[in-house]
């Protein structure tokens, strides 16, 4: 379809020049109106994305040489995987100019600078369809997220932004070099392509592991999350917000992107590891968040086991099982998004993030406690909200594959209920409240507050759409990791003469490149 | 071969201005404007000069001068990082009036033998050449007056640097000895012929070793580095903005030439790798505990110089390609950091990472780009030094030296650390007592945001430039 501009391309583009107009701009808040504006703006440029197809197909594809001396390419296109995370990241981001409003005080102007940066690269990591150009919105989003902690942060800002660059960065100085391997082997650097080849298994089980590393990290899973926590505690409002809800998409994207398709037999090898751990992040979250004396500090935990349920999904390989992840993906955004932005309300009242300074909320801020108890239900996944679909789909994943994982899930579910609810009653009715003098929610509070609420009784009630978009793209993903794995699997028990026909399919041999 | 001589234009032109400068440093400069003054845009001049030059191809001097895309390209690199020199050094207040055309001279010298450098394909017209522009070196390294009187560090810097390089040619000459005695040719074009390995001609080997050692000593490479950070340190800002950065164009060039002798699988190849392995890792790590940005950025320049290796060892024309292209990056980045570190310290002092704290409110278009400069050291995309990088690794993997390539992204994660406190100190510190007045006038932000956008202009679109690294590439490697 035309809609007569590049639209993948203006959504990359459009913030970026639009974060070079703020500095002809002087006053604070004729900055926050301004970048409202564009963030609007962006969403209506945004607007063609609703003729998607419903099919598995990449759409809104773009492809341009970039610097053809080593095949790179400029290459943007979306499917059903990514296409849900590029409406999260654009919809985040009015809510995150509209929860700063008050919250961020110095240097508005870089501020927004660094929303719009941020929004830019987020867009174009999930649309990017060249794994240099991925990797170039992977790292570049670093820097506007480091300065959002390491400028507007808590006390402790310092630590934890050099923590979370260090950890990042870390992870994803191999992905580069995998990403080489990748088009020396491979010939391209074009995933489209690469999903089409099939790589030998020693490669892919290095490949598999630099990937994972730096996904991983991302996400985060359970022994690289400590860098979490950190971060979001001392991370503004906004900056928590788009943490949550986009950035740690991208590790789970990464792996459903990547790993699943262009290294699947190490990804099979691997499933049993990478289950371990999502059970592992599971359990551990739930089990620190219940202990947790900062509200902000156990969202932050909460968020490490929502992504485990997550990594779990998509290391099951059965469609519930990626559905469920993909879901929960999106509610995670949703839910997680609005309760850091109710903590950052909260904060602003209280100026301080522990639960006993902000107990007895209930009888003052009635309006508060209502959405705060909504998101704590969804969290927690309680049927009727979005929370839900995606739980159950990973539960309905996870005993289809083996019923000891779906019994050593279960307690995980059950401790989010269980922290959810320590902290939601204690806001509520704990004694004694701190609330008296506090005013209830402002029309700007809710206003941000009441869009996630409409997404989270929509999905949790009417997921078809949903399923209509994501599954096209699910069912190939999947469908082709079982192929593909088979048939590896029936070129190596049948050697010789009668296979040549699956040799012939498993061993396209890619061209070498010699540069 | 007749000789032309708009090949060598460039070097004529550069000639011209050291004489210019000479004759005037023969006066008290009572009666001739300041050299400050007018050499800036006759450097810039030499810019546009290199046109009639680009292009050109040919072999002068009896075969010891080669003019192809390497040398032009390079020529031009160092025109255009001579002319940012220039202009950093112009407002250097640790320099006295009358000794500006005696350091300009020399600095015009210097940049001159690495043009030579660049063309040079006989061993002691490289050796001779490289005499030049070190030569020259040696007399501005101390040049440095604090409150009326010598800077010590600059007399011990110059010291030092002396030392360092008389060992340093004298074992390349040692080596060239060798070469010459076991190969009988001293023509690069000859030796590349030449069987290199050990089994063959172990004293070629030893002997190209030791002639390297003369380039490593340059471009700062372990184990001849130990000058770079105390010399960077000791030396005026502006001096060690520019012993920072072209000489290792020269010593990238010549190292470019001889590595056409270098096909992978080679002992002095692997020895190569190592040296640049560990290279990287010791610079990455020393400059962890740095608290003197020079110093810091001293002991990066060690762990850049590990990285061009990469390029150096994988034996293709792509490899040679990405190891000029990351030169260009890196004198591109260091130049950027080292113009903002000399307008920061407007009064010639030796910035502390601590002098940075708040800068981003005493002057934000610095600031940003440090920053720009740091993120760029780092290899952060969209910056040249992550195409650089990305560049380096894809021309070495698969050449035998995968271990080089994990390395060398391993190291970016330790990098990041330092690189990172430049722009933590401008941005997240409020400012402490004592700090620098910066220059907020509009040469100094106006030299930042060139440099900065040529640094982000060819992370973005680095094709243009690369066409030319990989014509010099093909015209050595074909």
């Amino acid at each position: 379809m035309d809609f007569g501009y590049p639209v993948l391309t203006s959504l990359i583009v459009f913030p970026l020049v639009a974060a070079a107009g703020l500095f002809l701009i002087k006053s604070p808040q004729v900055a926050r109106a301004y970048t409202m504006g564009a963030s609007i703006l962006e969403l209506i440029l945004g607007l063609p994305l609703l003729f998607y197809q419903f099919n598995a197909d990449f759409q809104f594809v773009e492809k341009a040489a970039w610097v053809p001396q080593w095949g790179l390419q400029y290459h943007l296109g979306v499917d059903g995987i990514s296409y849900l995370m590029v409406l999260l990241t654009l919809a985040i981001l009015p809510l995150c100019v509209m929860c700063s409003w008050t919250y961020i005080s110095k240097r508005v102007k870089e501020f927004h600078f660094c929303l719009l940066f941020m929004t830019s690269a987020c867009v174009g990591v999930f649309a990017a369809l060249d794994l240099v150009l991925f990797y170039v919105f992977w790292e570049a989003m670093l820097i506007p997220m480091y300065l959002l902690i390491a400028v507007w942060g808590g006390d402790q800002r310092r630590y934890a932004s050099l923590k979370f660059f260090l950890y990042t960065l870390a992870g994803s100085t191999l992905l580069l070099a995998a990403i080489v391997a990748f088009r020396i082997t491979g010939g391209t650097f074009s995933i489209p392509e690469l999903m089409q080849i099939n790589f030998s298994f020693r490669f892919q089980y290095w490949a598999f592991l630099a990937m994972a590393l730096a996904f991983a990290i991302k996400v985060p899973m359970f022994p690289f999350h400590t860098w979490l926590p950190a971060a979001h505690v001392q991370a503004p409002s906004a900056g928590s917000v788009i943490l949550a809800a986009v950035l740690l998409k991208m590790g789970t994207y990464g792996f459903l992107r990547f790993c699943l398709p262009l290294t699947p037999d190490a990804s099979v090898y691997f499933a049993p590891l990478m289950i371990a751990v999502s059970i592992a992040s599971i359990l551990y979250g739930g089990a620190i968040a219940l202990g947790q004396e900062d509200i902000k500090k156990l969202v932050a935990y909460s968020s490490v086991g929502h992504m485990g349920f997550v990594t779990l999904g998509i290391f099951l390989f059965n469609l519930r099982g990626v559905e469920g992840a993909l879901f929960q993906m999106l509610n995670h955004g949703i839910i997680t998004g609005a309760m850091f932005m109710m903590i950052g309300c909260v904060y602003e009242r209280s100026h301080s993030r522990a639960i006993c300074d902000n107990m007895g909320l209930g009888k003052y801020l009635p309006a508060f406690m209502g959405f705060w108890g909504l998101y704590a239900l969804a969290s927690f996944g309680f049927p009727g909200t979005n929370g839900f679909v995606g739980e159950m789909l990973v539960f309905t994943g996870a005993f289809q594959k083996s019923p000891y994982i779906g019994a050593l899930i279960v307690p995980g579910a059950l401790l989010g209920a269980a922290y959810m609810f320590r902290v939601s009653l204690k806001m509520a009715w704990g004694r004694p409240s701190t609330a008296k003098a506090w005013r209830d929610l402002n029309t700007r509070e809710w206003a941000y507050l009441l869009i996630p609420a409409v997404f989270v009784f929509y999905i949790g009630l009417a997921p078809k759409l949903i399923f209509n978009i994501i599954d096209p793209s699910v069912e190939k993903l999947v469908n082709d990791l079982k192929a593909r794995t088979t048939i590896e699997q029936v070129v190596a028990a049948q050697p010789a003469p009668a296979s040549v026909a699956a040799v012939a399919v498993a061993e396209t041999p890619a061209e070498p490149v010699n540069n | 071969m007749e000789f032309n001589p708009i090949l060598i234009v460039p070097e004529l032109y550069q000639l011209l201005l050291i004489v210019a400068l000479f004759c005037q440093s023969l006066g008290d400069g009572s009666e001739t404007p300041p050299a400050e003054r007018w050499l800036p845009y006759f450097a810039g001049f030499g810019i546009f000069v290199n046109i009639p030059a680009w292009g050109a191809q040919g072999l002068l001097f009896g075969g010891a001068y080669q003019v192809d895309a390497l040398s032009q390209f390079f020529k031009l690199a160092i025109a255009a990082g001579f002319y940012v020199c220039v202009l950093n050094a112009a407002r250097q207040p640790s320099l006295e009036e009358r000794k500006r055309p005696d350091y300009f001279m020399f600095l015009a010298i210097s940049a001159w033998g690495l043009m030579l450098l660049s063309s040079a394909v006989e061993l002691i017209t490289i050796y001779i050449a490289l005499e030049i522009s070190s030569y020259s070196l040696y007399a501005i390294i101390p040049l440095r007056n604090m409150n009326g009187k010598g800077h010590q560090g600059a007399a011990e810097a110059g010291i030092k640097y002396i030392l360092f390089g008389a060992v340093a040619t004298a074992i390349a000459l040692y080596g060239f000895s060798y070469i010459l005695a076991s190969q009988h040719t001293s023509y690069i074009a000859q030796l590349a012929k030449a069987n290199w390995t050990w089994a063959g001609q172990p004293m070629a080997v030893v002997g190209l070793s030791l002639f390297m050692g003369g380039m490593f000593f340059k471009l700062a490479l372990f184990p001849f580095h130990f000058w770079c950070p105390d010399v960077y340190q000791g030396a005026s800002n502006e001096t060690a903005g520019f012993a920072a950065t072209l000489p290792k164009l020269g010593a990238v060039v010549v190292l470019i030439r001889l590595a056409t002798l270098l096909k992978p699988g080679l002992e002095i190849t692997t020895l190569l790798a190592v040296l640049g392995a560990l290279s990287m890792t010791f610079g990455n790590l020393c400059a962890l505990a740095q608290k003197d940005i020079k110093r810091m950025l001293g002991f990066s320049s060690v762990a850049h110089a590990g990285y061009i290796m990469v390029g150096l060892v994988s034996g293709t024309a792509m490899g040679l390609a990405a190891a000029a292209f990351y030169a260009m990056a890196y004198v591109a980045m260091n130049l950027l950091c080292f113009w903002v570190i000399s307008r920061v310290a407007s009064d010639g002092r030796n910035l502390q990472l601590d002098d940075l704290n708040g800068l981003y409110k005493r002057a934000p278009g610095l600031a940003f780009a440090l920053g720009v400069g740091a993120f760029a050291l780092v290899g952060l995309p969209p910056t040249m030094g992550f195409m650089g990088k990305f560049f380096l690794i894809t021309s070495a993997w698969d050449h035998g030296y995968n271990w080089l390539v994990i390395t060398l992204v391993l190291n970016s994660a330790i990098a990041i650390f330092y690189y990172l406190s430049l722009v933590r100190h401008a941005y997240t510190h409020e400012e402490g007592e004592n700090a620098p007045t910066p220059d907020n006038s509009a040469f100094s932000v106006c030299g930042a945001g060139i440099l900065a956008a040529v640094v982000l202009l060819f992370g973005m679109v680095p094709s243009g430039l690369f066409d030319y690294a990989i014509l010099a590439g093909k015209q050595l490697l074909p």
